[in-house]
């Protein structure tokens, strides 16, 4: 019985490179394209009837995503969007409606710790860096464009 | 007085019996295949309560004090309450402590706290130091993914070899008489590290622990896996129980035909969503004192190994990028054997 440690380390390397299941790469990307797509063509529709109730066009951003923000806001309160998410992957993080689940999940979660250090505290754990990455490059992409103006 | 054999494990000549178990599980694991073995079984996995670490208090609460009366006993007549949980600062093990009338020692070994619990629990009574000990634990899955994961209600996919914390609670009480199955050896573990960086594989990062304390226990006690009816991991899932058996091939130990891992065991993977099985403190809890010693009363087991195995990992620790340490220990139960 003269096995080294060493030698199982090495054996267990070997099958953590070779042993681990990947996950169905072809099937999520499918699943993500199709109900990514679909919650597109649902804010292309709300967009056309908002359009056709004669909202001028530079308005219809903002009226199409307080919609979606909504939408993505109660599938997360009556506990849908958590089943989609599993389900599409990034095809349902990526739209605005993801970006209302991240930021509606932990608000809900943290309700027990109170309105302030619950709710409020924790509320941007996960949009917040989004938040912040996002404003921030856009500010540095702001600062070269008024330099540049190419 | 119990004696030191080899380098890690303690024989226990007392042989301190386990008197009383109790199990409660959540609604999930209530509808996995061992539903039979449960106690009792939660249509509610808040149990009543306003939030998922009181559930889970309430949980211990229960198994602590049904196993009790199980016993025929009383708080007083208990010396020690030997506890722990997931939870930060095992509150769930300290507030269920809070009423009840027992000497509480708290134990974090992740999920490695049954047979932690169990195998300080046994010394303790070889010892003489005490009548009674309760030896519990607890894990809820809400409660474990609010400290260490995302939010419930996010949606995120989960990884292939992501396990699912199990809902639940199970407690045993040591005593020293009576025609119950026993505690014969106890061989405490090692931790071990092999670099694992993922927290969605601990099956895997806690499979060196496995397999070194098994390997240990084999070789102090000069017993090989062909001599226990069933040898069981706490929580290594579908994965870490592969790496684990043929690891312990490359010792040249076959565990072929006695071999199982309680996470493994407890939900059905494929219907449950549930990827690489379970994991958690109740989950190799709720399997020892479910499928484990009511099969030992039943006869169907004569000698077990329980190795509960425990990721010590924390929520900062992965952030600033640490490996996740694994470690297990074993406790050997016979019944009837003689």
């Amino acid at each position: 019985m003269k096995v080294e440690e060493k030698t199982i380390r090495k054996k267990f390397e070997k099958l953590n490179s070779d042993n681990i299941p990947k996950p169905n790469l072809l099937l999520h990307c499918f699943n993500s394209f199709w109900v990514g797509g679909l919650i597109c063509v649902i804010g292309q529709f709300i967009s056309d009837i908002f359009s056709k109730m004669g909202i001028p066009k530079d308005e219809l951003g903002t009226y199409v995503s307080i919609v979606m923000v909504f939408l993505g806001a109660v599938l997360t309160g009556i506990g849908v969007y958590d089943k989609l998410g599993d389900f599409a992957g990034a095809g349902s993080v990526v739209p605005i409606t993801g970006f209302a689940n991240s930021i509606v999940s932990p608000a809900m979660e943290f309700k027990k710790e109170g309105f302030v250090f619950g709710v409020a505290a924790k509320m941007f754990t996960i949009a917040g860096p989004v938040l912040v990455y996002g404003i921030g490059s856009s500010v540095i992409v702001g600062i070269l464009y008024y330099f540049l103006r190419w | 007085m119990g004696r030191r054999i080899g380098t890690q494990t303690v024989e226990i000549e007392s042989k301190p019996r386990i008197i009383g178990t109790y199990n409660i599980v959540g609604p999930k694991e209530g509808q996995g295949p061992l539903k039979e073995y449960f106690d009792k079984i939660l249509e509610d996995d808040l149990n009543g309560t306003e939030s998922f670490e009181k559930a889970e208090t309430s949980l211990l609460y229960t198994a602590i004090s049904e196993s009790i009366k199980k016993a025929k006993l009383k708080e007083v007549d208990i010396n020690y309450l030997l506890a722990g949980d997931l939870l930060n600062q095992l509150s769930s093990s300290c507030f269920a402590a809070r009423d009840l009338n027992i000497p509480f020692i708290g134990l974090y070994g992740a999920c490695s706290t049954m047979a932690e619990s169990l195998s300080v629990g046994s010394m303790i009574m070889e010892g003489g130091l005490a009548n009674y000990v309760v030896a519990a634990t607890s894990s809820h899955f809400s409660a474990a993914e609010r400290q260490f994961r995302l939010p419930l209600e996010m949606g995120s996919q989960r990884a292939p070899t992501a396990q699912w914390t199990v809902t639940g609670a199970g407690a045993m009480v040591l005593g020293k008489k009576g025609n119950f199955p026993y505690v014969t050896h106890v061989t405490t573990g090692k931790v071990k590290d092999y670099g694992i960086i993922d927290v969605n594989n601990m099956g895997v990062a806690m499979a060196p622990a496995a397999v070194d304390t098994i390997k240990q226990h084999f070789m102090d006690t000069g017993r090989k896996p062909s001599d226990y009816d069933i040898i069981a991991t706490g929580d290594l899932g579908i994965i870490g129980r592969e790496f684990t058996e043929k690891l312990l091939l490359e010792y040249k130990y076959d565990m072929k035909g006695h071999y199982m891992d309680c996470g493994e065991k407890i939900f059905e993977a494929e219907r449950q969503g549930t990827n690489a099985g379970g994991s958690g403190c109740g989950c190799s809890a709720v399997v020892a004192t479910g499928y484990l010693l009511k099969n030992m009363l039943k006869g169907k087991f004569k000698r077990i190994l329980l190795v509960s195995t425990g990721a010590l990992l924390s929520p900062t620790s992965c952030l600033q990028g640490e490996t996740i340490p694994g470690i297990a220990h074993a406790v050997s139960i016979e019944f009837g054997g003689e």
